[in-house]
């Protein structure tokens, strides 16, 4: 249940650069199909990626000739609000985004993408318009090219060690079963 | 030190501090939906490990459920869609969760049943892998919306790990007026404040405005929290919260007086800090529609459509309008009356009030979703039911229904539609749909009109 750890990584960088990119859109409710986390790719941005008979809409950033293979996104703000969906993430996954650099996100969308082993990466408009095709990201240093960028700790720790976060909190299960016996004193309705 | 009721519930479910700067919260109780909770489900299932307190663990159906009336336990709207209801039946029976099945009494949509069943209380922590679930803090509980991964987390470990985020109190003075309902309240919130304006901060709603609401409407209000980028949003209990939970299913009840007196610690000390602290004056709050693909692109209904920046225009294109536009001068072809933000009792009433001895306008689909099978039964005995027929709307069963496209059944594209909802994103309720976001009074009246209009404007009956 590990991932693959996030140390360095440089790449093709897609720009989709709106505002309020929201998870409907990264991956519309009925490219949803299955039961399962893997096999979503197919539906990345299907309403925009593909047109009539599922043919690749050639406007579509990812499907531009200079930008297949890219495995990171750059966008606007409020990238991946609304629907909880994880599916959005894992079909970012699927489709090989390792990075996502916004100016800010959507609350779930950002735990969603640290459990899976996908860095989202907040910057400033004019530091993501400043970036062009080829990127190199390093977490260690907490950098993107050559600029800063700050994380979580707790985020940070997770993404380079490609941890699985249950695994992890499952350490502290003597804390949890003294809680709960605590709290079965103090709350006996809860 | 003064502390908020949010710090209360925090520090009552704070397991330990993590060395990574975050919390270890105690999650009381985990909702799941058949749509993103089967995998959550399956995935315990499949590496091995176990629900540590399965009695804790609530599931649903109601996101692609059938809405038809002779709908069976398996039928859904979309094709494919039974996978995801026998899926999650299946592993919901292996983990020995509390089930809620397509057919029994008490189903629907899981942000109407919670509350309605007792599940939700105040000073509880309840998480589902649902954005709307902030809906819950309408009763005082620290209520949020998480993934597919940190709900498998809530129901392994108990706990999650969570960064504490920012606090911020909306107050709103004054009274609010006859024709303005708490969705119009959210709305004009999220118009003020931004769609990214809340900045992940748990939001407290006060004030005497918010302490007039009902329940159902405070649930309206802060359902749409999620729509500015709210972590969550909560409301202090009082006894309108009280007088609510007493008798319900999952409610206290041997121990009722010793959770009634822990509840009544759960509210803001009056020195207590806030990140930031906001004022509205319910004065300048009117019945309020969206124009755009952003609940925050949204106007008076007298009000014209502002011209303006690029997304502006990215939406009027989709929209199909155009700057300078009147609201209540733009006609609809569809409308809708559902969903977890408005399909509640009141909600119905409101819209039956309105549609009573009137007609849907010629070229208008009109369509009602009860959020709940038990909301459903109580509008038949009050004969609502026959009021939304004889008007010319269909009358569904409970769940999610056209709130979202699911695959199956929708307006054509291009149709636009009034709906009761609470996302207008591109695409949300069918291919090229164009969704305005309205109140269930503003929806009926347009039904009605065939256009955007408030119930005021409409004739008299005879
Ligand atoms: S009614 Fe709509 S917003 Fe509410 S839970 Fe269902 S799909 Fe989500």
């Amino acid at each position: 249940m590990s991932r693959e750890p996030f140390i360095i990584h440089s790449g093709i960088a897609a720009p989709l650069i709106l505002d309020n990119v929201d998870t409907d859109q990264i991956i519309p409710s009925r490219e949803m199909k299955t039961v399962s986390k893997s096999g979503l790719g197919d539906g990345l941005f299907a309403g925009q990626r593909y047109i009539a008979g599922r043919e690749p809409n050639p406007d579509f950033v990812l499907n531009r000739p200079d930008f297949r293979g890219a495995t990171i996104l750059l966008s606007g703000e409020n990238f991946g609000c609304g629907s909880s969906r994880e599916h959005a993430v894992w079909a970012l996954g699927d489709c090989g985004f390792r990075a996502i650099i916004a100016e800010s996100f959507g609350e779930i969308f950002y735990n969603n993408c640290v459990r899976n082993g996908i860095l989202p990466v907040q910057l400033s408009q004019e530091n993501i318009a400043g970036l062009h095709r080829m990127v190199t990201i390093n977490l260690p240093e907490q950098t993107v090219n050559n600029i800063a960028f700050d994380i979580c700790e707790g985020d940070k720790a997770m993404l380079v060690g490609g941890l699985d976060i249950i695994g992890l909190t499952l350490q502290n299960e003597a804390d949890i079963d003294a809680f709960e016996t605590r709290d079965a004193g103090r709350r006996p309705w809860a | 030190m003064p502390r908020t009721l949010f710090d209360k519930i925090w520090e009552q479910h704070r397991v330990t501090t993590l060395d990574t700067g975050e919390d270890l919260i105690a999650i009381d109780r985990v909702f799941l939906h058949e749509r993103t909770g089967s995998v959550a489900l399956k995935s315990i299932v499949g590496s091995g490990r176990k629900v540590r307190r399965p009695d804790r663990v609530f599931c649903t159906m109601d996101h692609v459920v059938s809405n038809a009336a002779d709908r069976d336990r398996n039928s859904a709207r979309a094709p494919g869609g039974d996978i995801f209801i026998t899926a999650t039946r299946a592993a919901a029976r292996e983990t020995g969760i509390h089930l809620i099945d397509v057919l029994d009494a008490d189903q629907g949509i899981i942000h109407v049943i919670s509350p309605e069943l007792g599940i939700a209380q105040p000073g509880l922590t309840l998480v589902c892998p649902d954005s709307h679930t902030c809906s819950q803090g309408a009763l005082g509980a620290l209520a949020t919306g998480i993934g597919s991964t940190d709900a498998e987390h809530a129901m392994v470990t108990g706990t999650l790990r969570i960064r504490k985020p920012p606090q911020m109190r909306i107050t709103v003075s004054g009274k609010l007026a006859k024709s303005v309902t708490a969705k119009d309240l959210a709305l004009h919130i999220i118009k003020t404040f931004g769609a990214a304006g809340a900045k992940r901060c748990m939001v407290e709603y006060a004030g005497p405005a918010i302490e007039a609401l009902s329940i159902e409407e405070r649930l309206t209000l802060c359902n749409m929290a999620v729509e500015f980028a709210a972590f969550s949003a909560v409301i202090a209990p009082d006894e309108t919260t009280f007088d609510y939970l007493k008798g319900k299913r999952f409610a206290p009840d041997a121990r009722w007086d010793a959770a009634l007196s822990h509840w009544k610690t759960l509210y803001s000390d009056d020195d207590a800090g806030f990140d930031y602290d906001y004022e509205i004056d319910s004065a300048d709050i009117r019945p309020t529609v969206t124009w755009g693909t952003s609940p925050a692109q949204a106007a008076g209904l007298e009000d014209v459509i502002p011209a303006g920046t690029d997304s502006n225009q990215r939406a009027m294109e989709y929209m199909g309008l155009k700057p300078g536009t009147v609201l209540n001068s733009i006609g609809i072809e569809g409308a809708f009356i559902g969903s977890c933000t408005n399909s509640r009792i009141s909600d119905l009433r409101l819209a039956a009030d309105i549609l009573r001895n009137r007609k849907v306008a010629d070229g208008v689909r009109a369509i009602c979703v009860p959020g709940s099978t038990a909301v459903r039964r109580q509008a038949g005995e009050e004969g609502l039911d026959a009021i939304f027929k004889a008007a010319g709307f269909e009358w569904g069963t409970a769940g999610c229904a056209l709130c979202f496209y699911a695959g199956g059944e929708t307006f054509a594209p291009g149709t636009r539609v009034i709906s009761s909802t609470n996302r207008n994103f591109e695409g949300r309720q069918g291919p090229g749909v164009r969704t305005h976001l309205a109140s269930p009074a503003i929806v009926a009246a347009s039904a009605v009109a065939g256009r955007i209009c408030a119930p005021g404007e409409l004739p008299d009956v005879a």
